[in-house]
């Protein structure tokens, strides 16, 4: 509820605005989605239905209404990655991390989606691990690359 | 006392060096430097993508100019001995002149149209650290804008544009001036926006001029809001792409700062700022219209033209929108003039263009060439040639563009030409495949990717898409019915002639141009004697009703 509030306090109380404070509302709730407690918040700072901003967020494949993992992988299945072998390696990812296109691991660390161009096509195959980009995919490389960034990131919880 | 700094060694700063580690090669060379007690004479510093070299952290050295590519970690205490302490060039990890696409290229057979080589939009990229705005002022930059500012009119800088025969670089070529023009004739405030939303697959020339050279876009940006009489401008910028916002962001942030955006630029009265604007993940916000929608927070789909956004576009308002590429191309025409764009490229499209080259080729990139540069070109002379196996087909321009066969290999690649032979230059991504690639499974993806994104406005789009892709799933199964050829071909003109946006009509452009080149190969994919099954009338009558399930 906070964060929507605090979002709409840096953008304004301006619909225009929308996308900018969905964003941040997302990136702010710990299951990385918008869940309709903040939708109805936003509805009301804003002035707007919450049908309406449901209509909108849902256009854009960056938001969620369901929770996620915390930590998003996305892999791009667009055609210059697909000649370089994205199959394979969504297919190793889904077996790696035993869950299908979004759908969020047991341990609620990882969710998985396909996705349009990641505009890393010079590495291709490619996907995004949050904000940080992985190229040169092979089936062969995925386990490395998923337990190297779970063992990093656990180690960067257990700082905290 | 300070040394005198020896040598300059710029490291390739982009997403895809960030992801080689050039970011940690950078730390470990500096303290290496440190150990060796040659931290004042050899200066490191960050720089935007180094050019198509192929993989891995590259370097420029100077003053030799030296470019390598490809180093490791490991690597470091011996090319520090041979390259800065020796002064010796490494030949292990040396590119060869001019494959960086810098300096004289090799002289090509055909030199009529090309007598011409370098660098407008890139021209900095991988020279100067995109972090330091007194880099780009070094070369030049935010001359462009003094100038006109100081010496010009709005009217002067257009005409400067229109002689200079600029036409758009986000796929269309509409020319540039022309937009201007009209925005320019428009009523009330009007609206300059920076398309940055490079959601065609197969292209990131605008995220690497983003990052390499963020200042050139801002002059750009405010060059043509100077010449439409535009106060605001937006950069509206694609969700996934990190870098460049964090660069931009600064860019603008220290122009401001140094009062060359603001109020008064220059002492001349003219005002402008500029924002940034975050996308979400939607490919037809790339169209003008979807992406003035996806700006006033609606859902990012296309409006009905007219009214054109020159007439009413942002908030109804007079709003031109132009690209990445399209605006970097602006100050250097500002500067040099006309005459001098016009001796790169071809007469119906003066400039260069900047290309992606991807998928099947030794060296994956970015490279910018004179327009009217062919594929082959492209391919085999930047692009180091297939590999592995032999070329079987090209895509240009992005999902959306047209699939080359051989025979379209050494068509001169320019708005003008292209049209004349059927074709569109599109995006500027050049997807490179071999004979591994099954057409019908690759225009399967294509279609996939269509369906995904199209955004439901209307039903051709809607509807055609869907339809295209299990037509290409079928094919690629070899399981298509007998008359699939003749639905995909039906399918393709109706979207074309019907489409509500240019996105839409598009889909057509990878399917018409299959047919025309690889017919043979989506034939095979058909099953003899295959019959369409008789249409029954699904959702009319929901299950257990009466009727539910008879023809």
């Amino acid at each position: 509820m906070n964060r929507v509030l605090e979002a709409v306090g840096r953008h304004g109380r301006d619909r225009r605005r929308l996308l900018s404070i969905l964003h941040e509302v997302q990136a702010g709730h710990p299951g990385n989605y918008l869940c309709p407690e903040d939708l109805a918040a936003a509805a009301s700072a804003l002035g707007m239905a919450v049908s309406e901003i449901r209509s909108i967020a849902s256009f854009y494949t960056m938001f969620s209404f369901r929770p996620r993992g915390r930590h998003l992988v996305r892999v791009c299945e667009s055609p210059p990655c697909h000649v370089m072998g994205a199959t394979g390696v969504l297919e190793e990812l889904r077996r790696v991390l035993g869950v299908r296109e979004g759908e969020t691991t047991a341990d609620g660390m990882f969710t998985l989606e396909a996705s349009s161009c990641l505009g890393l096509c010079g590495v291709a195959p490619a996907m995004m691990i949050d904000g940080e980009s992985f190229g040169n995919l092979t089936p062969e490389g995925i386990r490395s690359v998923i337990d190297r960034f779970r063992a990093r990131a656990e180690k960067e919880r257990g700082a905290r | 006392m300070k040394r005198k700094v020896m040598a300059q060694v710029l490291v390739g700063i982009d997403a895809d060096s960030v992801l080689a580690g050039a970011r940690r090669f950078k730390t470990v060379l500096v303290g290496e430097l440190a150990r060796r007690s040659l931290a004042g004479a050899v200066e490191v510093s960050e720089t935007g993508p180094v050019g198509p070299v192929g993989p891995g952290v590259s370097l420029v050295v100077y003053p030799r100019g030296e470019v390598y590519a490809g180093l490791e970690e490991p690597e470091i205490p011996l090319f520090v001995e041979e390259v800065l302490v020796k002064g010796r060039s490494w030949d292990r990890k040396l590119v060869p002149a001019g494959k960086a696409g810098r300096g004289p290229a090799p002289a090509p057979a055909d030199s009529r149209r090309r007598q011409h080589y370098g660098r407008i939009v890139l021209e900095n990229c991988g020279l100067i650290d995109p972090g330091d705005i007194h880099e780009y002022i070094g070369r030049d930059g935010y001359r462009a804008l003094g100038e006109a500012l100081s010496g010009s009119t709005p009217g002067g800088v257009i005409e400067k544009i229109e002689k200079a025969g600029l036409r758009g670089r986000g796929g269309a070529g509409f020319p540039t001036a022309l937009k201007w023009r009209y925005t320019a004739a428009g009523q009330g405030e009007k609206v300059l926006i920076c398309n940055a939303d490079e959601g065609e697959p197969g292209t990131f020339k605008d995220r690497l001029i983003m990052e390499g050279d963020p200042h050139r876009v801002v002059e750009g940006m405010a060059l043509a809001a100077f010449a439409i009489g535009a106060r605001t401008g937006y950069i509206y910028i694609r969700g996934e792409y990190g870098l460049s916002l964090e660069r931009l962001g600064k860019a603008v942030s220290d122009a401001r700062s140094a009062g060359l955006l603001g109020r008064d630029i220059f002492g001349s009265g003219f005002d402008l700022d500029i924002e940034l604007r975050l996308g979400a993940g939607s490919y037809v916000c790339g169209e003008e219209t979807a992406l003035i929608n996806s700006m006033e927070g609606c859902r990012g789909e296309p409006r009905l033209k007219p009214p054109f956004p020159a007439e009413s576009g942002f908030l109804g308002r007079p709003t031109c929108v132009n690209n990445v590429e399209t605006l970097a191309n602006v100050p250097p025409i500002v500067l040099r003039g006309p005459e001098w764009f016009r001796a790169f490229g071809t007469p119906g499209t003066p400039g260069t263009k900047v290309y992606t080259i991807l998928g099947h080729v030794r060296r994956p990139g970015l490279v910018e060439v004179p327009m009217g540069t062919s594929l082959r070109e492209i391919i085999f002379d930047y692009g180091g040639g297939v590999f592995p196996g032999d070329f079987k087909m090209a895509h240009l321009g992005g999902t959306a563009g047209d699939i080359m066969s051989r025979e379209a290999l050494d068509l001169p690649l320019a708005f003008e030409t292209l049209q004349e032979a059927g074709h569109n230059l599109g995006s500027g991504a050049v997807l490179v495949m071999n004979e591994s690639v099954g057409l019908p499974d690759f225009l399967a993806c294509c279609l996939r990717f269509f369906r995904h994104e199209s955004c439901g406005h209307c039903t051709p789009c809607r509807i055609g898409c869907r339809r295209l892709h299990e037509s290409f799933v079928r094919l690629a199964r070899g399981r298509g019915y007998e008359d699939e050829l003749a639905t995909i071909a039906g399918l393709a003109a109706g979207l074309k002639e019907t489409a509500f946006c240019p996105m839409g009509q598009s889909v057509a452009a990878p399917i018409e141009s299959a047919l025309r080149y690889f017919r043979p190969e989506l034939e095979a994919g058909v099953e003899p004697g295959r019959k369409r099954p008789r249409r029954r009338e699904r959702g009319f009558r929901p299950a257990g009703m009466p009727g539910a399930g008879r023809t």
